[in-house]
């Protein structure tokens, strides 16, 4: 039994897409005026895991669990404090910014925000077509045929390419924002919260446009999100975060079907479902709030609400192991092999 | 007794004059919410949901809102028919409000215990003393941890739950029979979602007050709400018991924003790349120029030439389920 990267797939083969070991990024905290290191934010704090070509990785957790955090390290938007990134088997951890820009090129970003993340003083046809402006990729007037191409792709009509941001709707200039993420042709998309910002219908359509241009474009995605339900429609296998770390991560059928960590339970039972009747399942309300990252417990980082944890959770951290095949999960319950259902065990 | 309607909307128009036009924010909308009941009313932003909740209380801002025409009835009265100051009786005391964000309800410069106690000082005209005992006993309901401590805290010093839990200790500190929460999980996190939510059922158990339940959150609404009103550019599209709805839905705007959202369940076990969810095409129209006839025709694969003219009257196709959709029968029809 192995404690390396979670994945179905064995060490064996052509490497993957994108892997990722022992990731760890921490915010130090000033204090005083001689701006004192006083502490650290454990924002990621040791995440491993794997993308294949043309799949998909969703990572869920709730607000604060790191999940943003580690999706920007693994692209260097910010550096990584410890740990390994690679992609195609190349190790781009320590690259500096000028080495880093071919490995951009592969691996691009979609953002929550549509209103935010979109510069204002430029036309939707620049902001797409930028990506080959810097990269200085294709003349003017190929970059120009490319844009058009990008933008009815993304179901925009061409006539809006002289448009401002300001005269687009929020799914509209989502839109943009993936347009301008596939301007470079590349292998991995980053995307986090892309339509947590949009009202129902709307976040419809762009879930199903993500994946027409998957299928289409042979993509890989990691698809950060806190809505387990959208998650689970979207991806191949989810990883579950809670404060910095994976608790737990499968396909998304054993997910749901058999959750191994209590959290990955309470998260399933808390999800409304929009069906009459469910309101009568049974379910694992959580007690009390999520930690401060800051100061996380000790031992394992969800004891403090877990139905059930007992002595050895408040002092020994629990490693992300396989569990059954294919299921890794970092739980003291299932140290002497995989319990369940669920219980509180008796204090030895 | 349930059962027994206590507050009733009746063709509530909410107007908004701006120099862009007039936005008919409500238009026409009528729904009544019965004791120890929760009324979910669900719609994506811009449909009126919230306006008709701020005008019930009388809070939209004017200018440049208005409310033109309609009734809000409770207790016997006209709302619109009362003087500002009978309506500051009724304000926090006999209907009150929890919003989606409250941090920004909140005063920041107050204590919980005192702003909880404001209210009570104010409406049951119990000393400070008094008051700030009952904003613990409070506190301990909405079960803070350690309330004797808390009521001395600021608003910052707590969680996005525990500011959602202090402001329903103050919505029903003086007891309303009416609770009008807005969106009121919406910033949180899931698993806190269900813990608040789980608070507001066993409140209403037990002081039998009417909730309406304002989301954008289907599951929400399915796993909540006793009746569902559904409501779109301004107006009541659908209404229905929870069973109804939820099972067999007569608008097809209802109908395709259920298939617009993944469900938990099918999701887990089908393979995603195979399985389309419903798009409504296109986006919610302008409320400050609406397209005739029925204003979801633009957007509805069902639409004939009569939907594109006349905008279709709402009527009872089952008991107590409302649809205003010329197709309506032969959609019930097709999903039943």
């Amino acid at each position: 039994m192995s404690v390396q990267s979670p994945d179905r797939r064995s060490g064996k083969g052509p490497a993957p897409l994108l892997e990722v070991q022992g990731l760890k990024k921490h915010f130090p905290l000033y204090k005083g005026i001689f701006s004192r290191v006083s502490g650290q934010v454990y924002a990621v704090d040791g995440v491993s895991f794997r993308i294949g070509r043309g799949e998909t990785l969703g990572l869920v957790g709730e607000s604060g669990c790191g999940k943003s955090t580690a999706g920007r390290t693994l692209l260097k938007l910010l550096e990584p404090t410890e740990g390994k990134i690679m992609v195609n088997g190349e190790d781009i951890t320590d690259l500096d910014t000028a080495q880093m820009l071919p490995y951009r090129r592969q691996m691009q970003m979609i953002y929550q925000d549509p209103y935010a993340s979109l510069n204002p003083r430029m036309s939707a046809g620049e902001i797409v077509g930028e990506p080959l402006t810097i990269h200085r990729i294709a003349t003017p007037k190929e970059r120009r045929e490319r844009v058009t191409h990008l933008f009815e792709r993304v179901g925009l009509r061409r006539e809006l390419m002289e448009s401002y941001p300001h005269e687009f709707s929020g799914g509209q200039r989502q839109r943009i924002g993936i347009a301008r993420a596939l301007a470079l042709s590349p292998e991995l998309i980053v995307s986090d919260e892309p339509v947590s910002a949009l009202d129902v219908s709307i976040q419809a359509q762009i879930i199903n446009l993500l994946m027409d241009l998957q299928d289409e474009l042979g993509l890989s995605y990691l698809f950060v999100a806190h809505d387990l339900a959208v998650v689970e429609h979207i991806s191949d296998r989810v990883a579950v975060m809670y404060l910095g770390r994976i608790v737990e991560t499968t396909d998304k059928t054993s997910l749901f079907e058999t959750p191994l960590h209590p959290y990955t339970e309470a998260l399933l039972s808390a999800v409304p479902i929009p069906k009459y009747g469910a309101r009568d399942r049974k379910r694992v309300i959580l007690t009390g709030d999520v930690p401060s990252p800051i100061k996380p417990p000790p031992g394992c980082h969800f004891h403090t609400r877990c139905p059930y944890a007992f002595a050895r959770c408040r002092h020994e951290v629990p490693v992300l192991r396989q569990a059954l095949s294919g299921h890794w999960v970092s739980c003291h319950l299932h140290d002497d092999g995989v319990t369940l259902p669920l219980a509180k065990r008796p204090e030895a | 007794m349930p059962d027994e309607t206590i507050l009733e909307i009746e063709n509530l128009k909410t107007h908004f004059f701006t120099t862009g036009g007039v936005v008919r924010a409500v238009d026409g909308v009528s729904y009544a919410v019965r004791s120890g009941e929760t009324l979910g009313v669900v719609g994506e932003s811009g449909c009126g949901k919230s306006v008709t909740a701020l005008s019930i209380l009388r809070l939209v801002a004017s200018p440049p809102g208005r409310i033109v025409e309609g009734a809000i009835r409770f207790a016997g009265a006209n709302l619109l028919d009362l003087t500002e100051s009978e309506m500051e009786a009724i304000r926090g005391n006999e209907i009150s409000m929890i919003f989606q964000e409250p941090m920004t309800s909140l005063n920041p410069l107050m204590t919980v215990g005192r702003q909880i106690s404001e209210a009570i000082v104010l409406h049951q005209g119990l000393s400070r003393r008094e008051a700030f005992d009952q904003a613990v006993e409070m506190l301990r309901r909405v079960h803070i941890p350690e309330p004797e401590r808390r009521v001395h805290a600021y608003p910052h010093q707590l969680s996005g739950g525990m500011r959602q839990r202090v402001m329903i200790a103050m919505a029903l500190s003086c007891g309303p029979k009416v609770l009008i929460a807005d969106e009121p999980t919406t910033a949180l996190d899931v698993t806190i979602q269900a813990q608040i939510l789980d608070l507001m059922r066993e409140l209403q158990e037990r002081l039998g007050t009417a909730i309406i339940l304002i989301t954008h959150d289907l599951g929400v609404v399915a796993e909540n709400a006793d009746r569902v009103i559904v409501m779109y550019a301004g107006r009541k599209v659908e209404e229905a018991s929870s069973k109804d709805l939820f099972e067999s839905p007569g608008h097809p705007y209802t109908m395709g924003l259920l298939g617009s959202i993944p469900n938990l369940e099918v999701a887990a076990h089908t393979n995603s790349r195979r399985v389309r969810l419903t798009e409504i095409k296109g986006m919610v129209p302008s409320l400050a120029d609406l397209p005739y006839g029925c204003t979801f025709a633009p957007r509805c694969g069902f639409a004939t030439d009569k939907c594109r003219a006349d905008y279709p009257p709402l009527v009872q196709h089952r008991p107590g389920h409302w649809i205003s959709c010329w197709h309506a029968d032969r959609l019930l029809g097709g999903s039943s």
